[in-house]
């Protein structure tokens, strides 16, 4: 004879093992639903894969002062300014990479904007005259190039002669760092003034 | 009263100064009338030539690393050993500082300019790179103005700037140092009215571009300070000559 508090025991147990199995039915079916609606969200075309293009480096070299044209092909942006910082941030991760023959340690990614703008001030974005290129740098990329005259120079240089290979409008180029204008790079070189594209190249006795 | 006390209290005085003339006059005829003259003395150099020696950094700014050593420390030590070699040879040399000192850069080109220096060298030190980087301002050429900009008043001194990197690169090349010669834009430099090259001592080449001795080699200072002193005797004779 089974007692009447465990028949009544065995029911409620039962019961709530029935109400637990909806619950978990439910819940399984809302996540299924939400995983749904995801897939309903995500994008239904394919990105634009930008098809690489050949793009020139003025690659500095520490041994013997001098800037060296290697072309590379990577993916660019259409739109110019985005275009000078994927160029200038290849040319600073080739300065990053081990075996770098002008190491600057942590420097790929070290130019965070480049703007465009008319140079000597004309105020005109529809004009197709020179342009002035604003390069700014992050902080921790000025923060980790190493300090010396030779060094710091070359940095600068490779910049303006690498967007004048690629970008041939840009004439002039000035520096800042976290948008904020800085006497030097790393203790030697002026960033406060205005280079000239132009005066990069033969400044550096540039191997073809 | 006063007046005649005052004239007799000069009268020794105005006494010494009748003999040194008289005698000062004696000897200038003597002088002229000597059977044989002695030769003439080789061309004096120019009467007043003064090198300006910069030890980059100091103070509050220790430039880069070298080594264990702060840049502030390798160039204050080239800075001393050239300043004594320069005064060995009989040239006025004016040190922007003899002590770990802060100087600003615009401070420093303000001594430069105040002492109207015939050479004035900015001293860098730096573990890129080989040998000696000598630079020059990338300032391009322009002609004397009687108020030049401050922060491009280098550039009516470039000519000679370049003129002076040559000398310096004959020496130390002859002295068996690598260089390479290169053009930049340094604070301070770009405000100097002399003749101004900022010279950049660097590891010395060795096998396979491998640094064989570091810039705080107290020998390799020794070399590189005697190769800029002998090239800056030269830069006085060619002034003399010009």
């Amino acid at each position: 004879m089974i007692p009447r508090y465990q028949t009544i025991l065995f029911f409620i147990l039962l019961a709530a093992s029935l109400v637990m199995g909806v619950v978990l039915w439910q819940l399984l079916e809302r996540h299924h639903q939400r995983l749904l609606n995801g897939e309903d969200s995500a994008p239904t075309q394919a990105p634009l894969v930008t098809p690489a293009e050949p793009a020139t480096l003025e690659a500095a070299n520490d041994a013997d002062n001098t800037l060296t044209a290697e072309v590379q092909s990577l993916p660019l942006p259409q739109s110019p300014g985005d275009r000078a910082r994927a160029i200038l941030n290849r040319l600073l991760a080739l300065y990053a990479a081990p075996g770098s023959t002008h190491p600057v340690p942590g420097g790929a990614n070290g130019v965070a904007q480049v703007f465009l703008l008319p140079a000597g001030g004309q105020g005109d974005h529809r004009h197709s005259g020179p342009e002035l290129a604003v390069v700014n740098l992050t902080s921790a990329f000025a923060a980790n190039h190493p300090s010396g005259l030779e060094t710091e120079t070359l940095t600068v240089l490779s910049i303006c002669a690498t967007l004048r290979a690629n970008l041939p409008r840009v004439t002039e180029v000035r520096f800042l760092v976290d948008g904020q204008q800085r006497a030097t790079l790393a203790g030697h070189v002026d960033l406060t003034r205005t280079y000239l594209t132009a005066a990069a190249l033969p400044a550096a006795g540039v191997h073809p | 009263m006063h007046w005649s006390k005052r004239v007799l209290g000069r009268r020794p005085r105005v006494v010494a100064l009748a003999i040194l003339a008289a005698a000062s006059l004696m000897v200038g005829a003597a002088a002229q009338s000597a059977p044989n003259p002695a030769p003439p003395a080789p061309a004096a150099p120019s009467a007043r030539f003064v090198v300006i020696v910069d030890a980059a950094h100091g103070g509050d700014d220790p430039g880069g690393h070298i080594g264990n050593q702060p840049e502030k420390a390798i160039t204050l030590a080239l800075s001393v050993r050239l300043r004594s070699l320069l005064a060995a040879r009989g040239i006025q040399v004016v040190t922007m500082r003899e002590s770990d000192v802060t100087l600003a850069p615009d401070r420093r080109a303000e001594i430069a300019n105040h002492a109207k220096a015939q050479a004035c060298l900015s001293l860098h030190a730096s573990t890129s790179g080989f040998g000696i980087h000598l630079f020059t301002s990338s300032l391009a050429p322009a002609s004397s103005t009687p108020m030049p900009a401050w922060k491009t008043a280098q550039a009516a001194w470039v000519t000679r700037s370049l003129a002076l990197s040559g000398v310096l690169n004959s020496a130390l090349q002859q002295a068996g140092i690598s260089v390479t010669l290169g053009r930049t834009s340094l604070l301070g430099v770009d405000s100097m009215t002399c003749p101004a090259v900022a010279v950049e001592i660097a590891p010395e080449r060795g096998e396979g571009d491998t640094a064989a001795t570091m810039p705080d080699d107290p020998d390799y200072q020794a070399r590189v300070a005697q190769a800029l002193a002998a090239a800056l005797v030269e830069w006085r004779s060619e002034g003399a000559r010009l």
